[in-house]
């Protein structure tokens, strides 16, 4: 590797660039796994159907699914390699802790990070390796077609999980909404004129984002969504 | 008005420390919190004990001396005033206050309230310059500035490298501190010749200090005596990157 | 010790004035570049003079150490000069020029300055502004692009570059960065939290400093072939000052007491735009920009005890006395008369503000009228940082209430002996900056001291320094020398000293006697009785001093206590000669306003007759009387006469 690349992704803005770029990749990704999910709403077919899809594509979603691992790997290990750094830059904490104005998202993001990463662990464990809950995971249906719908919504009527879901979002929700704003300023942009723009942009993303993946488990528990394949 | 302070106690650099309280009476609204801290001093010498030891020198709010944390905020409550000019009027009787040093691994404490910031000035000599020989400059108004862009650079140069933005930096980051100078010299047509070594240089100096990084929380600012812009921090960010994605030195 | 050269020589070249600066450079001996390195310069101080000359010199190739006590160069007090800086640019093209520069500060300095020193000043301020701004300062600009300009203090024409009100503070950042550039290079090596307390003075030749480490209390010997004393002036005598808590006299005292003479101290500048006191808890006085009086109308009520609000005061009950008795330069009178006049106004009870020690000292300077006239929102661009100083530290905002202001001790025009080259008599000691005496004479005009602070550091000192070290070999000099070691044992003796009295009375509350002592008796007004009073009282609070201090802690350990007590018994020292040298002068000029030597109008009368000359002092001993050397004053080119502002 160049010498220059090496020093710039080592050092502090070259690792807050990287944070950002990866956060906003993630971002992206959430955008996209949310219009995914939402297709719940336009009934079990379409649903199922859009996992077939990407079932038969298994070049697209093992690419995706690489890409997307590395992006997080790296989002998480220079967030955890930052936050211990931060933590040694003041041994002696202050007797009286105060803050003057920062949000508690934004004070919050490391251990928010790594609730996501846990949840994120059990969220493929859940609905992609089918650990948890084994007995409801996607069973075929009209022989090679998966019913992920009805897993979804199954699942979901778990008063327990669905409840995990919800909180796993609303952490999610925080980390969002500092971090879906910031990444302006680590990418060296801010300016009079776009900043009150810029500070409201991650809550407003953050906002629409949660409220879609909550209308999920909200709806299978509420009995919204109705499976049909019982 | 009577008062009770809570101090940071510390014979020396490698001595444990701790907070000792201290009741004051008789503190008068008018003055300033160092002279409540002198008054204070003078009771202690009354008694025999030694005084607090704490910095400051101009006393009207431009050397950046004086360093101290109030009841977790550096310079105390008041917006954009060190803390030689915050005066006891902003306190009320009977108040509880607590007193701290600056507290970052890049600025040990050497006694007391005062403590070392030399990195500081490391991170300056490692590019917060032009350089330019005495003698050698071309007439003043050959290089002309437009208002806006000089005023630009002066909201940046304004800095007094208190480093109170590392003390309320959740992180005891010093990106301000060190935005404010990249930038101070970025704005300035005189600057451009070093804008990309400096802006290496002064990151990587800034980094081998050992300050935290930026999670963009914006203590900085809201602590800063003289209101210094985040803005800056991003565009250090985006003198840094373009510095190494188009320097021609590896 | 005993060959110190003690005949005054100002060594001016001769020809005609404009031509001195050239002539001298022509013949001025040069050290050759590969010789420079050879070479050690010790720079105490790193304020304008301090950090400029030490950056300047490394630039040339000389191995430079440079001190200072703060914890970072950056914070010398040069740092809080707010207004401005003179150069006679003549960008505005209002008639000024390096002559007419160097008159006003000729005239403006009451004719006891050294015109040769002040012509080379005004020529050398155009390229002062050239340099501070290539090394990045950022000078306020007109939307054109061009550097904007202002008058200032007692200037009619616009010759003040600014930089927001921070002027000192961009400058000294400017000085500061040039000078990290050298420390970087390894060309300075820099001794921060370090406090010159002696001079090492061998075989007649300034060689070297002792220090104390303010962290660790070590006692440390440095040598070098010149020492640069760039330490500032000495108003903290006063203890209530404009000046940082830590600026003093110890460097030029201790340099005085081996053997440099001192000059004018007499000639203290009293600011005429600082807060008053509000308390006798007061630890220091801070000034507002003179550049107030630009917009601001000075009053006070017609009435003796006139209480009421200052919105309550009728026009025609008020006094306007500045724009009364100066009509031609109003309210932008020099320094020096704008503060007795405040001085007189509240002697005959007309003073305005809170009751300290019985008495009211205010006066108003009032912005109503320039609101009324240009809108608030022009004075909160011009003056918006100072309204809002001035609010934080009184509470109260002066765009409702006239502000209140009082003269405060600001500046000591007085200072070391220097020759044209900024040589003390004192033969390898070089003093610049406020610490010398040379080119303010008896008074100091407004935005004058960075220029005289940079034209030292930057260009004059390190063309004359080369002079002198061009005369010498660069032989090996070495803190080994038994001089070296007498003179540290003597610093660690004084220091015992100090630790071991363990009296009753606080470092400070000395201080504040003294100081009462000065303001009352060698302020802003003298006359006879009062300074003799002040000679008596001085040794006698000198002597209680050295019996009863109380300096806690130890030598070995950050000790402030002991800091303070260093600088206060020299002062104690000190405030004994500027007594004795305002009792001396018997006329009034400038800063100095002797009560005898008055016009029948309250004016200042100068006697040029008997007192054209500097007096330089030689110490003979603490509380012996010092030898009078004088060095007469000639005005060739500024013809003597009365300074009318009326």
């Amino acid at each position: 590797m160049n010498l220059w690349l090496f020093r710039m992704l080592r050092s502090s803005v070259g690792r807050k660039v990287l944070m950002a770029i990866t956060g906003l990749l993630l971002i992206g990704f959430l955008v996209s796994h949310l219009s995914g999910n939402l297709l719940v709403f336009a009934g079990r077919d379409a649903m199922n159907d859009y996992a077939q899809f990407l079932k038969e594509h298994p070049g697209l979603i093992w690419g995706a699914r690489i890409g997307l691992l590395a992006i997080f790997l790296v989002h998480v290990i220079t967030g955890l390699t930052l936050a211990a750094e931060n933590k040694a830059a003041r041994p002696i904490p202050y007797q009286k802790e105060a803050c003057i104005q920062a949000s508690l998202p934004s004070r919050t993001m490391a251990r928010t990070g790594l609730l996501v990463f846990v949840f994120v662990v059990y969220h493929l464990l859940h609905f992609t390796f089918g650990v948890v809950q084994a007995s409801k995971h996607a069973k075929h249906l009209e022989g090679l077609r998966y019913d992920v719908y009805d897993m979804v919504v199954l699942s979901f009527h778990n008063p327990i999980i669905a409840l995990s879901y919800i909180v796993a979002i609303l952490v999610l929700w925080m980390h969002l909404w500092h971090g879906a704003s910031s990444f302006f300023q680590s990418l060296g942009w801010n300016h009079p004129k776009y900043r009150p723009v810029f500070e409201k942009v991650g809550p407003v993303l953050s906002t629409i984002l949660c409220l879609g993946f909550l209308s999920i488990p909200l709806s299978a528990w509420l009995g919204i969504l109705k499976a049909g394949g019982m | 008005m009577r008062i009770t302070v809570h101090v940071w106690r510390q014979a020396g650099p490698q001595e444990p420390g701790k907070m000792v309280a201290y009741d004051l009476d008789n503190v008068n609204e008018h003055m300033s919190f160092l002279e409540m801290l002198d008054f204070l001093n003078e009771s202690l010498i009354a008694k025999g004990e030694e005084p607090i030891a704490f910095d400051s020198d101009c006393r009207e709010g431009i050397c950046g001396m004086c360093s101290l944390v109030i009841d977790g905020i550096p310079h105390g409550p008041e917006k954009e005033t060190t803390v030689c000019q915050l005066h006891m009027r902003h306190f009320h009787d009977g108040q509880e206050i607590f007193i701290e040093p600056w507290r970052a691994k890049s600025f040990p404490v050497l006694k007391d309230l005062i403590i070392d910031r030399s990195s500081l000035d490391r991170i300056q000599q490692a590019g917060g310059f032009i350089s330019v020989n005495t003698g050698s400059a071309p007439d003043a108004n050959n290089i002309p500035i437009g208002k806006e862009q000089a005023d630009r650079a002066m909201d940046a140069a304004a800095c007094i490298g208190c480093g109170a933005c590392v003390a309320a930096c959740k992180n005891a980051s010093a990106m301000l501190f060190v935005g404010a100078k990249v930038s101070h010299l970025a704005l300035l047509p005189q600057g451009q010749v070093e804008k990309k070594r400096r802006a290496i240089a002064m990151v990587e100096a800034m980094d081998a200090e050992g300050f935290g990084n930026c999670t963009n929380q914006y203590e900085c600012e809201a602590a800063c005596p003289k209101g210094i812009s985040v803005e800056f921090i991003a565009k250090m960010n985006r003198e840094y990157l373009g510095a190494q994605l188009s320097g021609r030195s590896s | 010790m005993n060959s110190v050269n003690k005949t005054l020589d100002s060594k001016v070249p001769g020809g005609p004035i404009e031509k001195q600066w050239e002539l001298y450079r022509e013949k001025m001996k040069l050290v050759a570049p590969s010789n420079r390195r050879k070479y050690k310069i010790l720079v105490v101080g790193s304020g304008l003079a301090g950090a400029s000359a030490a950056s300047t010199l490394a630039e040339l190739g000389y191995e430079v150490e440079c001190f200072c006590f703060q914890d970072s160069p950056r914070r010398a007090h040069s740092i809080a000069a707010q207004g401005g800086i003179n150069a006679a640019k003549n960008y505005q093209n209002d008639g000024d020029s390096i002559w007419r520069l160097f008159y006003d500060t000729v005239k403006g300095g009451d004719y006891r300055s050294r015109e040769a020193n002040v012509h080379r000043l005004s020529e050398i301020s155009l390229q002062i502004i050239d340099q501070a701004t290539a090394m990045g300062v950022p000078f306020a600009r007109e939307y054109g692009g061009t550097l904007a300009n202002r008058s200032f203090g007692g200037a009619q024409v616009s010759r003040t570059f600014y930089a927001r009100g921070q002027t000192g503070q961009q400058l000294l950042l400017g000085c500061y960065a040039g000078l990290n550039r050298q420390i970087a290079s390894g060309q300075v090596k820099m001794h921060n939290r370090t406090e010159m307390l002696d001079l090492v003075v061998v075989d007649g030749l300034a060689r070297g400093i002792i220090t104390r480490d303010l962290v660790t209390g070590e006692i440390q010997r440095h040598a070098g072939h010149a020492v640069v004393l760039a330490t500032g002036g000495y108003v903290n005598v006063f203890f209530l000052s404009t000046n940082a808590m830590g600026s003093n006299v110890t460097a030029s005292w201790r340099a005085h007491k081996r053997g440099a003479f001192f000059a004018n101290p007499c000639f203290t500048q009293i600011h005429p735009t600082c807060i008053p006191q509000s308390g006798e808890f007061q630890s220091k006085l801070t000034l507002m920009s003179e550049s107030l009086r630009n917009d601001g109308r000075v009053w006070v009520p017609i009435k003796p005890g006139d209480t009421r609000p200052p919105n309550e005061i009728p026009e025609q009950e008020r006094d306007y006395y500045l724009e009364r008795i100066y009509p031609s330069f109003g309210n932008l009178v020099p320094r020096d008369v704008a503060s007795r006049a405040a001085k007189r106004v509240c002697d005959e009870g007309r003073g305005v503000g809170p009751l300290v020690g019985g008495e009211r000292r205010g006066v108003y300077l009032d912005f109503k009228d320039a609101i009324q006239r240009h809108g608030k929102k022009v004075i909160e661009d011009r003056y918006g940082n100072l309204f809002e100083m001035y609010e934080r530290i009184t509470g109260e905002s002066p765009y409702e209430v006239p502000m209140r202001i009082y003269p405060a001790p600001h500046y000591s025009m007085g200072g070391l002996w220097v020759d044209y080259g900024l040589m003390s008599n004192l033969e390898g000691l070089h003093v610049i900056g406020e610490a010398n005496f040379s080119d303010h004479g008896a008074n100091r005009l407004g935005a004058s001291a960075l220029m005289q602070g940079l034209a030292d550091g930057y260009f004059i000192l390190p063309n004359t320094i080369g002079n002198y070290l061009a005369s010498k070999k660069p032989e090996n000099i070495s803190t080994d020398h038994p001089e070296f070691e007498k003179v540290e044992n003597e610093v660690r003796a004084y220091i015992e000293k100090l630790l071991s009295i363990n009296g009753d009375r606080s470092v400070d509350s000395f201080h504040m006697e003294l100081g009462r002592i000065l303001w009352n008796k060698c302020g802003m007004s003298r006359n006879k009785e009062g300074l003799l009073e002040a000679l008596q009282e001085i040794p006698k609070l000198r002597k209680e001093f050295w019996e009863n201090v109380r300096v806690l802690g130890e030598g070995e350990t950050l000790n402030q206590s002991l800091e303070k007590a260093g600088r206060v018994a020299d002062f104690l020292e000190f405030a004994e000669l500027m007594c004795r040298d305002a009792l001396e002068r018997e006329e009034s000029c400038g800063g100095h306003f002797r009560e005898e030597y008055q016009t029948e109008e309250g004016e200042a009368l100068r006697r040029d007759d008997v007192f054209s000359y500097v007096a330089a002092w030689e110490f003979t001993g603490v509380g012996v009387e010092p030898i009078l050397h004088k060095e007469n004053l000639t005005f060739e080119n500024v013809a003597l006469a009365v300074r009318s502002y009326k």
